[in-house]
């Protein structure tokens, strides 16, 4: 895999994941509308990391499909940040803040590189991800001043950047995610 | 916090009531506003105001029933008759 697709598919990773994580509070966040604010931005994230798969599958000959949801477990390249199942709304804003501001950074390489349709899609994804920092930034000022957050942010700053690992709950998540895909081998949908 | 937002789907064109949202502030309000009525480009513009700056009117008083005040207070139909009659051109219904 060239290391353009390997970029691709990593960054792609995390946001399908992160999508995924994020879309579990649907129906069950704290009140209503943020209910319908957070599957918005989950949604966001699964159409980037779609945009992410298309890139890298003309690259690779296969589909973003394939590369979604056709690899085992092990080959994600996803941060173990998003990999966990965060049922306390507390660490989920947690994980929301660090990782639009490890994206933001990524984002910000990715629009100066000379890799034209790269940063153009960077740049495409950002004017997104402008909404969803706002979003994280105005939760951070509003937890700011409780411990739990406070706890879950020095828990989870740790897993940014550690992309080798596989928890048990990636593995998990996949086995939902691919379930209905992997039910008629072949099939396509 | 409830905010009533009210949005314009054109340029130019009145804001009219969308429907109101609960936030804890106006930056939250803005952002569920911004998610609610403005994503799926039904929108060109948005107001989002808080419910208290909004004075409600709900008394109208009419003792003296001054129905020329008001559109049916002129029932066309029955002058139109009245006009045709004396003019000699009624209707062909009501011939």
């Amino acid at each position: 895999m060239s290391e353009r697709a390997q970029l691709l598919v990593a960054i792609a990773d995390d946001e399908l994941i992160l999508g995924w994580r994020d879309s579990e509070w649907t129906g069950i966040a704290p009140f209503l509308e943020e209910d319908v604010a957070f599957s918005s931005i989950a949604q966001n994230e699964i159409g980037h990391a779609r945009a992410l798969y298309e890139l890298a599958a003309r690259d690779l000959e296969t589909t973003a499909d394939e590369l979604a949801f056709d690899r085992r477990p092990e080959d994600y390249r996803c941060s173990e940040l998003v990999q966990l199942r965060l049922p306390e709304w507390e660490r989920t804003i947690a994980r929301h803040v660090l990782y639009e501001e490890a994206d933001a950074a990524r984002l910000r390489e990715l629009m100066a590189s000379d890799d034209v349709e790269l940063a153009g899609l960077a740049a495409k994804i950002d004017r997104e991800e402008a909404y969803h920092r706002m979003h994280a930034q105005m939760w951070a000022d509003r937890l700011r001043d409780e411990p739990r957050f406070a706890a879950a942010l020095d828990e989870l700053r740790p897993l940014v950047d550690l992309r080798d690992g596989h928890t048990p709950e990636l593995t998990e998540l996949w086995e939902q995610m691919t379930e209905v895909r992997r039910s008629v081998p072949g099939a396509t949908w | 916090m409830i905010y009533e937002v009210f949005r314009q789907e054109r340029k130019g064109q009145a804001f009219q009531h969308a429907g109101s949202i609960e936030a804890p502030d106006e930056r939250f309000a803005e952002w569920y506003a911004r998610e609610q009525y403005g994503r799926r480009g039904e929108s060109t513009a948005l107001w989002v105001v808080p419910r208290e700056a909004v004075h409600p009117i709900e008394d109208f008083v009419d003792e003296l029933n001054r129905n020329y005040h008001r559109v049916d207070g002129y029932p066309l139909k029955e002058k139109l008759k009245e006009a045709r009659e004396r003019a000699g051109t009624a209707s062909r219904r009501n011939r």
